[in-house]
């Protein structure tokens, strides 16, 4: 009996997220030179880099919170051509909203902390157009359901959660709307470490479930090493290696990389 | 000829209290308003001798419109009686010798302080209400300059957060005034602290509603013939106050936005709150032939 195998996935598909030649400069302090990134459909990139390399700054023009001073970033979607950051301020928000989802490092950042959680999770439906209350109020519970939230807190409003908790509201609130996209800013940073691997499995579960296309930005490789299928190493504000995972972890080939990956292991 | 015979005599103040800049500035943001439905139009707020809060903008946009023979109707919460109605009322016809009224049918020009008057408006009259907080984003967006980017985007959707977080937390909408609604399908405008009861009386009106806000200085309007939807969940329909089912005690009328009035027992008695309707109720029950006007509500019911 022979045994076919099928080409990679990341091989037969079109890249979903292309990123070409960004430039960004805040006065003299170059944040982000020349930088290109793709992202397949279905993979996870990780992101990583000391700080102030420039890899929050990339993640925020992915969520299309800043602009860069020169550059290009498509997203492969049916309804969606162009530069998207020449994008306006409106059609840029319907955008940010129904495509893409986003979990900061800091909660406060992306949680009405005084709202309920599962009002916080129904934001991003309302924001979208749904006007339906008991819509609502279910696609916020399955919402909280998938990112293993417990549900008999579905009102308590953020600020009385634990950090761990507050993630998961956000993760919910991101994904509530099956974006196309999901972007992760240091999302276990912060948590102490049995906190920190519920919230890697709650989110390799969902990526193995859902096949969520995941950026993930962190200084820690170990989170990186979890999740990630590709690793870009960013320093300075430049993309210094790109490779698989595995790749990387055991054969750096830049000396920054084999710095960072000896430093850790 | 003489420069004197040129120029008007000395009069201690202009016409109507206000200066004539003052007034042209009124009426320039008053017609924007009215072409923007809804819209905030930012205005200079001037000093009169009233503190802001006590309807200042009200009391600008009475003073610009006011002319001798226009009949004034001053309301507090309804009442034609109360000390903050009676001194705007008196000090409006000192200023421009325009004869004040009670009765709703009879004003052409009604300021109003939380209630819209329970007989039915003309396209002739116009009612002024006086503002607070005009801003429907303040209690969602703290950040003004965010707030106006919203409202120039129509991004609305957190004001049905805010409803979303009343229906969860207590079973049902407890927003009771101000109840923020839909102008015209654009703007989300307040209606000032009107009751939910009243919300309903400005859709489709007859009447121009303009609204003013003296201490935040801004002016927005309901022409004649526009729309004012309350903002509701399309499955949570909207629910003005029970008080269809009340009696006034005083008068007898049923079906209208009472005071509730505690008692000695513990029991509660009801009022009418539109003062002047219930006046009217009385005097006809003994047999008076005045005329009542129309009313918005019939038995306790909007009529759709």
């Amino acid at each position: 009996m022979t045994l076919t195998l099928d080409a990679p996935r990341i091989v037969k598909t079109a890249p979903l997220v292309q990123i070409r030649g960004v430039n960004k400069s805040y006065g003299s302090v170059v944040a982000l030179r020349d930088v290109a990134a793709t992202v397949y459909p279905g993979e996870v990139l990780g992101i990583v880099g000391e700080s102030g390399s420039g890899k929050s700054t990339l993640l925020r023009m992915m969520n299309l919170e800043e602009t860069p001073d020169a550059g290009s970033y498509t997203l492969d979607l049916p309804d969606l051509d162009g530069n998207l950051f020449d994008l306006d301020r409106f059609a840029r928000r319907m955008l940010c909203a129904t495509r893409i989802g986003i979990v900061y490092q800091n909660p406060h950042l992306g949680l009405l902390m005084r709202h309920s959680s599962s009002g916080n999770v129904a934001e991003r439906l309302l924001v979208a157009g749904e006007r339906r209350f008991a819509v609502l109020r279910e696609k916020a519970r399955e919402a909280l359901a998938a990112s293993e939230f417990p549900l008999e807190r579905l009102d308590a409003p953020p600020i009385e959660l634990s950090g761990g908790m507050q993630q998961r509201v956000q993760l919910a609130k991101a994904i509530a709307l099956e974006p196309a996209l999901l972007l992760l800013d240091e999302p276990t940073t912060g948590l102490d470490v049995s906190v920190q691997a519920l919230v890697l499995d709650t989110l390799k579960r969902l990526q193995r479930d859902r096949h969520i296309t995941m950026v993930i930005v962190s200084h820690d490789l170990g989170v990186i090493r979890t999740l990630a299928d590709r690793v870009m190493v960013m320093r300075r504000g430049e993309v210094v290696e790109v490779g698989l995972a595995d790749q990387i972890f055991q054969d750096p080939q830049h000396p920054y990389t084999q710095q960072l990956v000896h430093a850790k292991l | 000829m003489t420069l004197a015979s040129l120029t008007k005599p000395w009069a201690p103040m202009s016409y109507g209290f206000l200066d004539a800049s003052a007034k042209r500035e009124l009426r320039r943001k008053m017609i924007k308003a009215v072409c923007v439905p809804g819209c905030q139009m930012p205005y200079a707020s001037r000093e009169v001798p009233m503190a802001r809060g006590w309807g200042t903008g009200g009391l600008q946009v009475s003073l610009t419109l006011i002319h001798p023979q226009m009949r004034v109707k001053v309301i507090d919460q309804g009442a034609d009686d109360s000390v903050n109605a009676a001194s705007i009322r008196r000090f409006l016809a000192r200023v421009s010798g325009a004869p004040a009224t009670l009765d709703t049918l009879e004003a052409d020009l009604i300021q109003s302080r939380h209630r819209i008057p329970e007989e039915i408006l003309r396209e002739d009259q116009v009612l002024v209400l006086q503002v607070p907080n005009p801003e429907p984003l303040r209690s969602v967006q703290p950040n003004m300059s965010i707030a106006r980017q919203m409202h120039g985007d129509a991004d609305y959707g957190r004001m049905w957060l805010q409803l979303y977080e009343q229906i969860v937390r207590s079973g049902r909408v407890m927003q009771g005034a101000s109840y923020p609604s839909m102008v015209n399908g654009r703007h989300v405008m307040t209606p000032s602290p009107i009751p939910r009861w009243d919300v309903p009386k400005l859709h489709m009106a007859q009447h121009l509603t303009i609204l003013s806000a003296g201490r935040e200085k801004r002016i927005f309007a309901v022409p004649p013939y526009t729309r004012v939807e309350p903002l509701v969940f399309d499955d949570v329909p909207y629910r003005v106050e029970e008080h269809g089912g009340l009696t006034c005690y005083r008068s007898g009328a049923k079906g209208f936005f009472m005071n509730e009035i505690p008692q000695g027992d513990g029991s509660s008695a009801y009022e009418v709150s539109d003062s002047e309707y219930g006046v009217k109720a009385i005097r006809t029950r003994d047999g008076e032939a005045i005329e009542t006007g129309e009313t918005w509500y019939k038995n306790g019911e909007m009529p759709q």
